[in-house]
């Protein structure tokens, strides 16, 4: 055990590098904004059209006093939500049956990678045909959008489960839904996640063009209200808080499913 | 009685895998099954298994047909095939899921200490060594109480001193509770140390060509005149098993025939 000792102290990071390594990331950000800062105060430039940080943060605070901001907010999150929530469900399940079953994927397979090769805005104005210019219009098209790599990523995954794992299913003698639940559930959930977080990045694409394409809320909305009124600060506030709230729901989504997934041996676990 | 009447085994691609397969095993006794590589050894024990199916003949343990895996014929493979997501213990218990917790949990624990892995218990596969991984493959499989074990290869990929190691480790599990075991094979010191009957295969298709008591008493000195006799018995039968297609193909004009195509 003494032996031992060592490098286990060894292997603890030490305080300094657990807050240095996140911060590693930061400093191109944080400089090239800095930079840009100083050149509009000392009258390199005028900032009109790229407006400084203070310029940007002035906004979102102004925006956010009046409560605007966290309506928008509210909305778009409300809108990528239950997007995001159909088109899971919806791939999860095409994505299992058409892996699971040669029969079911020969049946369905051709016909939905022929309407993944649609270009996803193509639908929209079809979309607002049916379903209105209000919110149904919108989740749908979120829900297309999410629900491509959530079905090819678990289709994928059913399909490379190792045969040889499987074989110990059998061996076993697990039933269909045992089998499932048991071997490969467990099986394709690392790339389960992977599928999850690409959906929810393109939920957040098209949640944008959802909105800009005619919304009288949500960040999309700010977006075009600040291109027509010339409010370039509004604009870059918008996209700010569209980066940030995409960080943290992907974030959260890999919190969520972290303690799922400590048994993998993988390359890189810090 | 494990009882293999005449099976064989051709693929939908026309490959004959086994031919005519026929052995009796008496509970408690250990076979070893050798041959060269593409005998056919490992078909043999898929489809003792019940993970394949005989084209010919029938598979029988205690009467009842086998035809698909069979709750007292337990398998280890060449690989621990341990699953990731579970702790060592819960890989032990895969199989009795259906088992009250306690239970399910007693037995996991004294089967975990036989094989001599009980303080990894909650530890992941990933953290094992190969030896210890197959081991707890073992321990999966003897927990589940099988009437017959079935062994492809088990510890091949293994080092040398792990192998023997694992070896005497095995025969000392099977006389817990003396299951009938079944061991595929490469290595012919495997095949001696451990079995009670050596079948020397032939391949193409895959066919008995010989059969081999071993009778020594138990354990079995490595170093025993006894034991090398019972080895080069083992060995020329292979040897003879793998001459017999050579005079078949005619060597002479293979060879010459090889050497014009190599000019």
């Amino acid at each position: 055990m003494s032996l031992a000792e060592p490098t286990v102290a060894a292997r603890a990071p030490r305080p300094l590098a657990r807050y240095a390594r996140p911060a590693l990331g930061l400093i191109l950000p944080v400089g090239l904004a800095a930079a840009w800062e100083i050149a509009v105060r000392m009258g390199l430039s005028d900032g009109r059209l790229v407006p400084p940080p203070s310029r940007i943060w002035a906004t979102l605070t102004e925006l956010a006093a009046t409560g605007e901001l966290q309506r928008h907010v509210a909305v778009t999150v409300g809108r990528v939500a239950a997007g995001f929530a159909f088109g899971v469900a919806a791939g999860t399940l095409a994505g299992a049956l058409t892996g699971y079953s040669a029969f079911v994927r020969r049946l369905i397979d051709p016909s939905l990678q022929a309407l993944r090769a649609i270009p996803s805005l193509a639908w929209v104005p079809l979309f607002i045909l049916w379903l209105g210019i209000f919110e149904s219009s919108k989740v749908t098209l979120i829900a297309v959008g999410v629900f491509f790599p959530v079905y090819l990523g678990v289709m994928g995954a059913v399909l490379s489960v190792d045969r040889k794992i499987v074989e110990v299913g059998r061996v076993f003698r697990l039933s269909g839904a045992q089998m499932v639940r048991r071997i490969l559930l467990p099986a394709v959930l690392p790339a389960y996640v992977i599928a999850l977080r690409q959906g929810l990045g393109l939920g957040w694409m098209f949640v944008v063009a959802a909105e800009l394409l005619g919304a009288s809320e949500g960040l999309g909305y700010l977006l075009v209200d600040g291109q027509q009124l010339g409010k370039p600060a509004q604009i870059v506030a918008a996209i700010v808080v569209f980066a940030v709230i995409g960080k943290i729901t992907d974030w959260l989504l890999v919190a969520a499913t972290a303690p799922f997934l400590r048994w993998e041996d993988r390359y890189a676990r810090a | 009685m494990l009882k293999i009447d005449h099976i064989g085994k051709t693929y939908p691609n026309a490959v004959r895998a086994l031919d005519g397969i026929s052995l009796d095993v008496e509970p408690g006794e250990i076979v070893a099954v050798v041959g060269g590589s593409g005998c056919g050894k490992s078909t043999l024990l898929r489809l003792v298994s019940g993970l394949d199916n005989p084209t010919q003949g029938n598979v029988a343990l205690d009467g009842d047909a086998i035809t698909s895996p069979h709750e007292k014929i337990g398998i280890v493979f060449q690989e621990p095939r341990l699953l990731p997501w579970l702790t060592v213990a819960q890989n032990v218990g895969f199989g009795l899921a259906d088992r009250p917790k306690a239970e399910r949990a007693e037995r996991v624990a004294r089967q975990l200490d036989r094989v001599g892995l009980a303080e990894k218990a909650n530890v992941w596969p990933r953290e094992l060594s190969g030896g210890q991984a197959q081991r707890v493959a073992l321990a999966r499989a003897l927990v589940m109480r099988p009437e017959v074990l079935l062994l492809d290869e088990p510890f091949s990929a293994l080092d040398a001193f792990t192998r023997v190691d694992l070896q005497d480790h095995l025969l000392d599990l099977w006389a817990d509770t003396r299951p009938t075991l079944i061991v595929v094979t490469h290595d012919v010191d495997e095949a001696i140390v451990l079995a009670d009957r050596v079948m020397v295969m032939r391949p193409a298709p895959g066919r008995v060509f010989a059969e081999i008591e071993v009778d020594l008493v138990r354990p079995r000195d490595r170093q025993s005149a006894a034991y090398d006799f019972a080895k080069r018995r083992v060995m020329a039968a292979l040897d003879r098993s793998l001459d017999k297609k050579i005079t078949i193909d005619d060597g002479e004009t293979r060879s010459e025939h090889g050497a014009a195509m190599w000019w």
